[in-house]
C-alpha cells in the first residue's frame, strides 16, 4: 500500500519534470477536454436530472408535518444537490466513465509499446500523455458539476410539479430561500479535487499496466475502484476542512 | 558507432544480461542474434535507454549515454529511430500523423516542409498514397513500413529494430529486411536489429553478436558464422534450419494441395453437362 503510494507520488512528480512545450500541452489539453466534456454530457445530464427528481419526491414523502412549509422541498433539493449530489455523484459517475477510459487507453498504449516509442523519441511520456488529461479533467469537471446542479434542480422541479407534490411557486420560493453562495464555491473546490484524484489515479493505474489485454481490463477496474474510494475519502475530508 | 561496455541487468534476482560488451559499426547492419529469452530485447532497450542497466555503459559516437545528464541523453535520443516488434504506431493517428509526429515534436520544420518529408518517407518505404489510412486498416507488413518511415523521418543517425520480421510471411519479411539494409547504406546510419531469424543473418547481417542465456557467446560476420565450433550457436543454426525446412515443406504441401484442387475443379468444370 505504502509502496504504491510512493510510486504514485513519484509518478506525479514525473508529470512536471522535463515537460513538453506549453503550446503542445495546451493543444492536447483542449483535445482531452473536448473528449472528456462532450462525451460525458449525456450521462451526467441523465443521472443528475433523475437524482433531482428522486430527491424531490423522497423529501416530499418524508415531509408529513403540516407545520413545515412545502417550499422546504425546493430548499432541500437545492442544498443536497449543491453540497453533495452534484459534485460527488457526478464525480463517481465520471470515475466510471472517464477513469476507465483513461486507464484503458494508457494501458493499451503501454502494452503495445506506444509509450516506449514516445520515450525513445526523447518525449516525456507522462508529461505528454498524462498532464493534459489531468488538466482537462480539472478544467471540465467543475463545468459538468455546474451543469449537474442546474439539471438536478430542474429535475426536482419537473418531478415535484408534475406529480402535484409541490406547486411551481413553492418550489421556486424554496430554492431561493437562505441561499449561501459559499456552497457553490465548496462544490466547485470538491469537483476540482475529485477531478485531480480520478484523473491521476486512473492514469497511474493505466500507465503501469504490463502484460496483455486481460491486464488492461484489470487496470481499468482497479482504476475505477480506487478512484471511487479516493473520491469518498476526499469528500469527507473536504466536508471536515471546508465547512 | 555505438559501443557498449560490460552491460549487466537482473530482474528480481534473475540475471538477464551478464557483462555484454561490443561495438556496433556505422553504415552496417548489426544483428543481435539468439533464441527467445536470451536477453536480446532487454539489451536493445538498455542501449536506447528504455531500461537502465545495473552496471555498464553505452556510448553513441563517443558521447557517454547511460548515466549522463538528461539534456545530453535527450539530445542523443532525438537521433534514434526505433522500429518496435508490434510496430507501436499511435492507433489514434493516421499514417501521415504517425510519420509526422516526430517531426512535429522534435524539429522546427514548417507544416509544408513536414508534409513534404512525410510524403518522401512514405514513398521511400513504398507506401505513397496511404497517408489517410488508420493503423487498424494496415497489414502487418505495411505497419512495419510505416514504423520504418516514422523512424527515419527526423533523419535518425541510429536505427534500432526489435524483431522486424516477427509475424510476417517469408516474402514480406525479406522485403522488410531489404528495406532496412537499403536505408542503412543510403543514409550511412548505425543499425542494430534484434532477431532470431537466420534468413535475416544470411540476407542482410554485416556483423552478428550471438547471445545465449544473457551472455555474448560469439561475434563475427555472416561468412564466419557457419564455421564456428560453438555448440550453442550450431544448435541454434540447426534448429533454425530445421524450422525453415519444415516451413518450406509445409509451403510446398500447401501449393501442391492448391494445384490439386485447381485441377479437380477444372476437371469437374470440363465434365459438367452442357446447358
Amino acid at each position: 500500500m505504502l509502496q504504491h503510494f510512493g510510486k504514485y507520488l513519484l509518478f506525479m512528480s514525473s508529470l512536471f519534470v522535463r515537460g513538453e512545450s506549453p503550446r503542445i500541452i495546451f493543444n492536447r489539453t483542449i483535445d482531452e477536454a473536448i473528449l472528456i466534456g462532450i462525451n460525458s454530457i449525456f450521462i451526467v445530464a441523465i443521472v443528475s436530472t433523475f437524482i433531482g427528481a428522486v430527491t424531490c419526491v423522497q423529501v416530499s414523502y418524508n415531509l408529513t408535518s403540516a407545520l413545515i412549509p412545502r417550499s422546504t422541498i425546493g430548499f432541500m433539493v437545492r442544498e443536497m444537490t449543491i453540497l453533495e449530489l452534484a459534485p460527488t455523484i457526478t464525480s463517481i459517475v465520471l470515475a466510471g466513465k472517464v477513469g476507465s477510459n483513461i486507464a484503458g487507453g494508457l494501458g493499451t498504449m503501454q502494452i503495445t509499446e506506444q509509450v516506449d516509442a514516445l520515450e525513445v523519441m526523447g518525449i516525456n511520456s507522462t508529461s505528454y500523455l498524462v498532464l493534459p488529461k489531468v488538466m482537462a479533467a480539472v478544467l471540465v469537471f467543475p463545468m459538468l458539476v455546474v451543469l449537474a446542479m442546474f439539471l438536478s434542480i430542474a429535475g426536482g422541479y419537473v418531478a415535484g410539479t408534475l406529480t402535484g407534490e409541490i406547486t411551481a411557486q413553492e418550489y421556486i420560493t424554496g430554492i431561493r430561500s437562505d441561499f449561501i453562495p459559499y456552497n457553490i464555491t465548496f462544490a466547485l473546490i470538491k469537483s476540482i479535487v475529485f477531478a485531480f484524484l480520478i484523473s491521476t489515479i486512473s492514469s497511474f493505474r493505466g500507465y503501469y499496466t504490463s502484460g496483455g489485454a486481460l491486464e488492461v481490463g484489470a487496470a481499468s477496474t482497479t482504476a475505477v475502484t480506487n478512484s471511487v474510494i479516493a473520491v469518498l475519502i476526499a469528500d469527507y475530508v473536504c466536508a471536515e476542512v471546508l465547512l | 558507432m555505438i559501443e557498449i561496455h560490460n552491460i549487466h541487468k537482473s530482474f528480481g534476482g534473475k540475471k538477464v544480461l551478464d557483462g555484454i560488451s561490443g561495438v556496433f559499426e556505422t553504415g552496417k547492419i548489426n544483428l543481435l542474434l539468439g533464441a527467445s529469452g536470451t536477453g536480446k530485447s532487454v539489451l536493445l532497450k538498455c542501449i536506447v535507454g528504455l531500461i537502465k542497466p545495473d552496471l555498464g555503459s553505452v556510448t553513441f559516437d563517443g558521447t557517454y549515454f547511460t548515466n549522463n545528464k538528461l539534456d545530453i541523453r535527450q539530445e542523443i535520443r532525438r537521433k534514434i529511430g526505433m522500429l518496435f516488434q508490434g510496430s507501436a504506431l499511435f492507433d489514434s493517428m493516421t499514417v501521415e500523423e504517425n510519420v509526422d509526429f516526430p517531426l512535429k515534436m522534435l524539429t522546427n520544420m514548417s507544416r509544408k516542409e513536414r508534409i513534404e518529408r512525410v510524403n518522401f518517407c512514405l514513398k521511400r518505404v513504398g507506401l505513397e498514397g496511404a497517408n489517410r489510412k488508420m493503423p487498424s486498416e494496415l497489414s502487418g507488413g505495411m505497419k512495419k513500413r510505416v514504423g520504418i518511415a516514422r523512424a527515419i523521418a527526423p533523419n535518425c543517425t541510429y536505427l534500432f529494430c526489435d524483431e522486424p520480421n516477427s509475424g510476417l510471411d517469408p516474402q514480406t519479411a525479406l522485403k522488410i529486411d531489404e528495406l532496412i539494409k537499403e536505408i542503412t547504406e543510403e543514409y550511412n546510419i548505425t543499425t542494430i536489429i534484434v532477431t532470431h531469424d537466420m534468413n535475416s543473418v544470411i540476407e542482410i547481417g554485416d556483423k552478428i553478436m550471438f547471445l545465449f542465456e544473457g551472455k555474448k557467446l560469439w561475434e563475427g560476420t555472416k561468412d564466419e558464422i557457419m564455421d564456428t565450433d560453438i555448440k550453442e550457436l550450431n544448435d541454434f543454426i540447426f534448429a533454425n534450419r530445421l524450422m525453415r525446412d519444415a516451413k518450406r515443406i509445409e509451403e510446398e504441401d500447401r501449393e501442391e494441395e492448391q494445384e490439386r484442387e485447381a485441377e479437380e475443379h477444372a476437371r469437374l468444370e470440363k465434365n459438367k453437362p452442357a446447358g
